[in-house]
């Protein structure tokens, strides 16, 4: 079987992310692996060591830059790695299509890629692809076995969790608690370095949603530090909320 | 015309039908153009009946393939309803499963999708939207250009709808499933424990952290404060990754993303994927042990103490003197 996983490369949840009249500014930002994504290398890795026979291929969207990540995902043990090069920040459907595309070219039967985005706040990606591939998805699974063709997940809903069961192909979108990831070894990132890494201009269609414009949300807060001991700084605090904030 | 999808559970609607009808009145009005609702289930007819309420046209799918949901078929249902019906807007609510069959609706109809926007509205024959990125730290601005919209609205993001003045009318709608629709298979579900409430839904969140020192200790002091507040319990990741809560109580990047009126941090130190999770409640308490966790630059009250000791002691205060 062929797996590919999908990668993204994301501003590090600590830095600062700034914007100057409407205008996105991650000058001096360090770029990452999105966490969310790095489930889905570690599962397909996990998928080959529990007896599958697998090509894993690692796929990413983004600027030049993003070789990173597939450099990265080789190291863990990635086999090949395929950038689409992309320079503005793309509405996940267009981008779907474009990654379908790449994905039926590969001849894969299994997709994984995070649940979430952590620069868009997006967690479209994963249903887009599918979609456009006229396959199935489970959304954020936190439990994904293989049996020959067939498969079973645990994913969350709104109300608790659910499992599935189906036949391949299928998009994953990954997240927290189906595995915890690896980290890559000296020897591998060296290694990684000789496998095979492919770069191609992302072949986008149409873009049917568009970012406008961009603004740090700054929200005031009090930040009262109540003093003294627990039973005068509670009884303070139950007072304040009902008198002066008025939410109990 | 704007539809709105209603999503219920137990025979009535969720919280968030009330929000979306709410935030398709202002389209509607604003661009001159009708609202209607849809139902999805077998047994959407008291649902249905309910929308009537608030909504002049509300159509109703009945069909056994909706129960339970999966998103393929709802998906179906939703696509269809849509081109059906001629939508130029489509409302779901920015739930798990809204979040799931949305992209899904709007590449199937060649429309765009605004996800997860804290505010919606026409300029002309335009659809914009607010929404948070960058982790709920950036407000974007964004605008579709292919229609129909699909618009999935954050929980909690619009005021709940107060009743129309006349009744509107139930209508049926078939819709043409296929084999594809069915192919996964719904084997189990389990649901939170009953009673307490969703935590998207909940007016106060407590959530706690590791300072608890065990699961047993979260029970009794974060649990109990949770339901004297008839709050819902949010968890730290450090505390679903040692077990002692389930993943679905996470908040966080990784976890739920809440907007209660009131949220109680206690032992969060509040790291900026915590954050992301709740920096939108309106009213934020910490309680930490260390005066320098980042929690407490982002609340609106603090307590620099103990957990142990502070959150019995507000339990106590909360009762009152008797």
């Amino acid at each position: 079987m062929k797996i590919v996983t999908i990668l993204k490369q994301v501003p590090d949840a600590e830095a600062r992310v700034r914007t100057k009249d409407g205008v996105l500014d991650l000058a001096g930002t360090t770029f990452v692996i999105d966490g969310m994504d790095e489930y889905g290398v570690e599962h397909a890795l996990r998928l080959r060591e529990a007896g599958a026979e697998a090509e894993i291929v690692a796929v990413a969207y983004g600027p030049p830059a993003s070789e990173q990540v597939l450099r990265s995902a080789l190291a863990l043990g990635a086999d090949r790695a395929v950038l689409l090069e992309a320079e503005a920040q793309l509405d996940p459907l267009a981008l779907a299509g474009a990654l379908a595309a790449l994905i039926r070219e590969q001849g894969a039967d299994l997709v994984l890629t995070g649940g979430m985005q952590a620069d868009w706040d997006s967690a479209a990606l994963g249903p887009a692809v599918a979609e456009a591939l006229g396959w199935p998805h489970v959304d954020w699974a936190t439990a994904f076995r293989l049996d020959g063709e067939r498969f079973e997940a645990v994913h969350d809903v709104d109300d608790g969790s659910e499992t599935l069961r189906g036949s391949l192909p299928v998009v994953i979108t990954t997240q927290q608690g189906l595995n915890e990831p690896r980290y890559p070894t000296l020897p591998n990132i060296m290694k990684a370095k000789r496998k095979p890494l492919e770069v191609r201009p992302a072949d986008v269609e149409t873009v049917q949603t568009e970012a406008r414009s961009f603004e740090v949300l700054a929200r005031e807060r009090r930040r009262t530090v109540l003093e003294g001991d627990p039973g005068s700084a509670t009884a303070e605090l139950v007072r304040l909320l009902r008198d002066e904030a008025k939410v109990l | 015309m704007i539809l709105i999808v209603v999503e219920h559970a137990h025979g009535a609607p969720r919280k968030s039908a009330f929000e979306l009808v709410g935030v398709g009145r202002a389209l509607a009005a604003a661009s001159g153009r009708p609202l209607a609702a849809l139902v999805l289930g077998r047994d959407g007819d008291a649902v249905a009946n309910e929308l009537t309420g608030f909504v002049a046209d509300v159509h109703v799918v009945r069909d056994a393939r909706l129960d339970p949901p999966r998103v393929e078929t709802v998906t179906r249902a939703v696509a269809h309803a849509a081109s059906a019906l001629g939508a130029s807007v489509v409302l779901v609510p920015a739930s798990r499963a809204g979040l799931s069959y949305g992209p899904r609706v709007a590449l199937r109809s060649g429309g765009a999708l605004l996800e997860d926007v804290t505010s919606v509205a026409f300029e002309g024959d335009t659809v914009v939207a607010t929404r948070l990125t960058y982790l709920s730290r950036v407000n974007a601005t964004v605008v579709a250009s292919a229609t129909p919209v699909v618009v999935s609205v954050k929980l909690g993001a619009a005021a709940v709808a107060p009743l129309a003045d006349t009744r509107g009318s139930v209508h049926e709608l078939a819709v043409p499933f296929e084999a594809d629709d069915e192919r996964l298979e719904v084997v189990e579900r389990q649901r939170l424990v009953k009673g307490r409430v969703a935590l998207e839904e909940a007016d106060v969140v407590v959530c706690g952290g590791r300072g608890f020192g065990s699961s047993a200790a979260f029970e009794q002091h974060v649990v109990a404060l949770a339901d004297a507040l008839a709050a819902g319990v949010g968890a730290t990741r450090a505390v679903v990754d040692a077990g002692w809560r389930p993943y679905g109580e996470q908040i966080g990047q990784t976890g739920k993303t809440v907007a209660p009126k009131l949220y109680l941090a206690l032992a969060v130190s509040g790291a900026v994927q915590h954050l992301s999770g709740m920096n939108r409640a309106g009213v934020i308490v910490a309680v930490n042990k260390d005066a320098d966790a980042p929690i407490f630059k982002v609340s609106d009250y603090g307590i620099v103490g103990d957990v142990l000791e502070v959150v019995p002691a507000l339990q106590r205060a909360l009762a009152g003197p008797d």
